[in-house]
């Protein structure tokens, strides 16, 4: 065993304190029927070639192409002391910081990661974290019904797919009713939520708990979040906001779109794409909703002697004491993602993080520019961000042949939202403050080349 | 102003100063965010901190130090398995090639990451003995409710769906009733039997026509095999009931107990506790579920499949009809399961099972040498962990498993799990992990012993420990009454005392 | 010493009736099993509570307790001094620790509670 300390004399001494002569008596307690047979896996593997076959399978992986895929997940260059700080054993193999007097480090770092993200959301109150922006859409949903006692949500369209299919697995599970409300499909606010049927849909059918919308959407459209609160709030909903944390820094907030609940994934502050996960989900709310989120909470105290100090709080909420009737099941939460949340808007400071929403517009204005002089204009009329969609004619095979000539040509729209068919012949693409002018200058020659039916 | 300790830190506003820092990113255009109409620009820029990066490099390798971890010292927190987290899997989780790789890219582009997920897949399938995993849950909790939801779907596919009850223990993990209610069901508590396993008579009279599935935590939360497993899993499916099985303490039982092949129907992996990937002060965690044939069909979406070239690729929307759908986005927590599958890689078959001998070896040797000195309620052997109980001390000093447990910080030890199962008085949950030296665990036993004594002689200076401690206790009941959970704006920044 | 003058519940809920209403709290007993309280959850003015059903919920730092209505009746007060000072259910559950008050429905139902001796009985058993 690699990273085992005894000796055969260690487990001689243990064996005989016991009073056994073998380990296997240890485990007589096992029914014999119900006894494992032998593991069918390879023999340990020593750390030298187990080095060179995980070099080999990341070599596979290619992470060398101008990317332009986005949809939730963002590349954005990340100051290297954040990961050297993560890399403290003190950090990373600490746990829950059950025992405050020895976590000190943990639960402040927490409640300044939670501090940091009330000033970037205009909340009052976030969690000490969740999975993912998945799971913290489908948990702020549930807040709401809580809240108000009502079993229907709505949500929009223009909310990521993936965050709508978690909140139909746990919506289904707490036996709620969600509906989806549409999206625009013409004039110039194609793309996103379709206010009047927003409307419609709150007036007719059972009430409504809360309408979920995210700023900016799923094909990086700017919504009109007052004007969907203020439906929201007429019906007597509430209103989540789905957030993507670096535009914060200048597009408007959920305390200033009048959200109830602000959520989403918090991957963008400083946290590696890495297939997915481990990531951050950020809930967050108004202080009137406070008993209601769901999950770890920190809180500033003092101890015996008068210091300050933190510790965890409002802890009767959760499952480990409220067992069946706490609100939610969660407990791992996602601290050390939340860390190097914290660490990385610590190190980039407030101006670094509107200098990085404000060059990733840049660069996609300069996107937006070449794809259309290449032939792919934009798909919306509205305004975006950093994120858009674009028309391409058979979108799905040019994408497949782009990927052949060294491009990550963003996400079809067929593919990431197959019901919408006005979306069909859409490419999504993304530009952040990592893309760079020659990334730009090769998609769009590539894509000229493959609109002209050129051979790669 | 605030009264903060020598060894403590300001907080990152208190060290904020008005124009420190940035440099770091290039100056975009002047009229970069022109085309943004005015109506949805943020209008309040957010208050947060300025600090140059050392400022920011000492405050958290300063705050850093307050912490107690695993690299540090000995951390026998019981159902956690704080075991060692290798070195090699964080630097494998960090390589370009991995950490770089964007979710939604395609499969031709992701063959290296697919061909991990895979093999990981099959190797947890190995040593579960079930037919299949989803790699998908974040992480134990959402594991649950990930199977319990499986299982559901299962009963309602076959039109039976008269099945609204969960059976749990009454030793078992919180999480566990917590899911049952979030996937909609009604938990009935089971009263374990005075050997600590499940009170089998009250178990076969709450299973029936209602019963969808029992949660069953083997070995239990007392670290104690369920010696009647055999007869609990006959008995649910009987009745029509799924089993699940809660894998917390896997730990204990690797290749020596595979619960697919004993009959369990469902369970879930913890991989921060059982494949030793870091706990990173409360999270992240994953939560792979296996589950047996007949629950495959409702595994979540996507699956890792391999297509007859050899070549991997993702399950597409709608490619499996009755899966349950997603719980989080993307395909799961990469990063976690890339660590996880060098653990499996660098132990293989032979090498876990020994993982679980010396983990099982460690946990009865401190068993009997604590024995006597403090009230092992359970004598049998245990597996990876073990419940110690201070109730003879207590009635005798007065001093509580609190108080042992504050003590033990002064002696340089993280304490036990204290006060859980809440099924045992004044208990504490100690799981010592197979990666801990004899001396280490020697060291832990003095201690005990030595606050033994202490209880005794001076039960004053063991109520009022911890003495050397960044802190003291703290008063948590004005944490929750008046709450305080953020930093307002950034006001008070003077530097604190002893700086 | 439990006050002599109130009528209690096997679940340490104590009822103080002046005319047709009942006020009520938890016994000092219950509070100092929870330990120190620091949330107290009670339903809205005008709803009604059925005799046993949980008319709220106490939470202390590491605990949680439902409560439970000891008479059926609709709730004409609670105490809103418990939402800022929760820790009043400690330092004076008999007074200005209580709960809520309702408009008892059927008076029958206060022959069924517990006098303070069978109380105290109940609690010193354990």
């Amino acid at each position: 065993m690699p990273y085992g300390p005894h000796s055969a004399d260690d487990r001689a001494r243990m064996l005989e304190a016991v009073g056994v002569d073998s380990v296997d008596r240890l485990f007589d307690d096992i029914p014999e029927a119900l006894r494992s047979s032998p593991l069918r896996m390879d023999p340990p593997e020593p750390e030298l070639a187990l080095t060179a076959r995980l070099l080999e399978l990341a070599s596979r992986n290619r992470t060398d192409l101008a990317s332009f895929l986005g949809a939730g997940a963002y590349r954005h260059w990340t100051p290297a002391a954040v990961d050297q700080m993560l890399l403290r054993g003190e950090w990373y193999t600490a746990y829950t910081p059950y025992q405050p007097e020895v976590s000190q480090g943990t639960l402040q770092s927490i409640y300044e990661y939670q501090s940091l993200l009330a000033e970037l959301t205009g909340m009052d109150v976030v969690s000490a974290s969740h999975y993912d922006g998945g799971a913290a859409t489908a948990e702020a949903a549930l807040m709401t019904c809580r809240a108000t006692g009502r079993e229907r949500l709505l949500v929009s369209r223009g909310v990521h797919p993936h965050y709508r299919r978690t909140l139909e697995t746990y919506a289904d599970g707490a036996g709620l009713r969600v509906d989806e409300v549409p999206l625009a499909v013409e004039g110039p606010e194609a793309g996103t939520t379709d206010l009047a049927a927003l409307q419609s849909m709150l007036a007719d059918g059972a009430p409504v708990a809360g309408v979920v919308a995210a700023n900016p959407n799923v094909l990086g459209l700017l919504e009109d979040l007052p004007r969907i609160g203020a439906l929201a709030h007429g019906a007597g909903a509430l209103l989540v906001h789905v957030i993507e944390p670096v535009s914060l820094s200048v597009l408007a907030t959920p305390g200033e779109t009048g959200a109830d609940i602000a959520c989403g994934e918090g991957q963008p502050l400083g946290i590696p794409l890495q297939y997915g996960g481990p990531y951050l989900g950020i809930v967050a709310c108004r202080e009137p909703l406070i008993r209601q989120i769901p999950g770890r909470l920190v809180g500033l105290t003092r101890d015996l002697e008068g210091r300050r100090a933190f510790v965890m709080t409002m802890r009767a909420r959760e499952q480990d004491i409220r067992r069946e009737k706490a609100a939610s099941n969660i407990c791992t939460n996602q601290a050390l993602l939340a860390l190097a949340a914290a660490i990385y808007l610590a190190a980039i400071g407030p101006h670094g993080l509107r200098d990085v929403a404000a060059l990733g517009a840049a660069r996609a204005s300069e996107l937006e520019a070449a794809l259309a002089a290449a032939g792919a204009p934009r798909l919306h009329a509205g305004p975006y961000l950093n994120e858009f969609a674009v028309r391409v004619p058979d979108a799905r095979r040019v994408h497949a042949r782009l990927l052949d000539r060294g491009v990550l040509a963003g996400i079809p729209l067929a593919e990431l939202l197959p019901a919408d068919p006005s979306l069909a012949d859409g490419l999504l693409v993304c530009a952040t403050e990592v893309t760079t002018p020659a990334d730009i200058a090769t998609f769009a020659d590539a894509l000229r080349a493959e609109l002209a039916g050129g051979a790669a | 102003m605030s009264v903060v300790g020598e060894k403590l830190q300001p907080t990152i506003f208190e060290l904020s100063r008005p124009g420190r820092g940035g440099g770091k990113i290039p100056h975009p255009p002047a009229d970069a965010l022109d085309r943004i109409p005015a109506s949805a620009r943020r209008i309040t820029p957010p208050a947060l901190p300025e600090l140059s990066e050392p400022e920011v490099v000492r405050h958290y390798v300063n705050l850093s130090t307050l912490n107690y971890s695993v690299d540090t010292g000995f951390y026998p927190l019981g159902s956690c398995t704080m075991k060692y987290n290798p070195k090699l899997n964080e630097w494998a989780a960090r390589l370009p090639g991995f950490a770089g790789l964007h979710p939604l890219a395609p499969d031709a582009a992701s063959q290296g990451t697919l061909a991990l997920l895979f093999e990981l897949e099959a190797m947890l399938a190995e040593i579960s003995g079930m037919a299949a995993v989803t790699l998908q849950p974040a992480a134990g909790a959402q594991g649950e409710l990930t199977g319990i939801l499986m299982i559901r779907a299962y009963h309602r596919a076959r039109g039976d769906l008269e099945r609204t009850e969960v059976l749990v223990p009454d030793s078992s993990h919180g999480t566990n009733p917590a899911t049952a209610s979030m996937a909609g069901f009604k938990t009935v508590t089971i009263p374990s039997a005075p050997d600590g396993g499940v009170d089998i008579a009250a178990f076969r009279s709450a299973l029936g026509p209602r019963t969808a599935a029992i949660m069953i935590t083997n070995p239990s939360t007392l670290g104690l095999f369920e010696a009647r497993v055999g007869e609990l899993l006959e008995a649910t499916h009987a009745a029509g009931a799924l089993a699940y099985m809660d894998g917390a303490n896997l730990n204990a039982i690797l290749g020596r107990f595979r619960p697919g092949q004993a009959g369990f129907d469902v369970m879930h992996f913890n991989t921060h506790k059982t494949f030793s990937t870091p706990h990173g002060g409360g999270g992240p965690g994953a939560g792979p579920v296996g589950v047996r044939e007949l629950l495959v069909p409702f595994l979540p979406s996507p699956r890792v499949l391999q297509a007859p070239d050899g070549s991997f690729r993702l399950e597409r929307d709608g490619e499996r009809p009755l899966t349950i759908g997603r719980v989080r986005s993307f395909f799961g927590s990469t990063g976690v399961l890339i660590r996880a599958y060098a653990y499996l890689r660098a132990h293989g078959g032979t090498g876990l099972r020994e993982v679980s001998d010396d983990a099982v070896l460690a946990a009865n040797y401190m068993k009997a040498r604590l024995s006597g000195t403090y009230v092992v309620p359970f004598e049998r052997a245990c597996k990876h962990e073990f419940v110690a109980s201070a109730s003879e001390i207590k009635h005798r000093t007065g001093v509580r498993t609190l108080d042992i447990a504050k003590r033990l910080i002064d002696k340089g030890y993280h304490p036990p799990t204290i006060y859980f199962p809440l099924t045992v008085d004044e208990g504490m949950l100690i799981e010592p992990t197979e990666t801990e030296s004899l001396e280490t665990l020697d060291g832990f036993i003095a201690a005990l012993l030595e606050i033994a004594r202490e209880a005794d002689d001076d039960p004053e200076l063991v109520t009022s420990a911890p003495h050397d401690a960044p802190v003291r206790r703290l008063d948590e009941a004005a944490a929750a009454r008046q709450p305080n959970l953020r930093w307002r704006g950034m006001t008070g920044v003077e530097r604190p005392c002893g700086d | 010493m439990v006050p002599g003058d109130l009528r209690y519940t096997k679940d340490h809920e104590w009822v103080r009736v002046e005319g047709d209403v009942a006020t009520v709290g938890i016994t000092e007993f219950a509070a100092h099993q929870l330990g120190d309280v620091v949330f107290v959850e009670l339903p809205a003015v005008g709803r009604t509570l059925a005799q046993h059903a949980t008319f709220g919920v106490v939470e202390s730092v590491k605990a949680v307790s439902d409560l439970f209505a000891p008479v059926s009746g609709e709730v004409v007060a609670t105490n809103e001094a418990l939402g800022s000072r929760p820790e009043l259910v400690n330092t004076d559950p008999y007074g200005e620790g209580w709960m809520l008050r309702v408009k008892v429905a059927d008076a029958g139902q206060l022959d069924g509670l517990l006098a303070a001796e069978a109380y105290e009985q109940l609690t010193a058993e354990g």
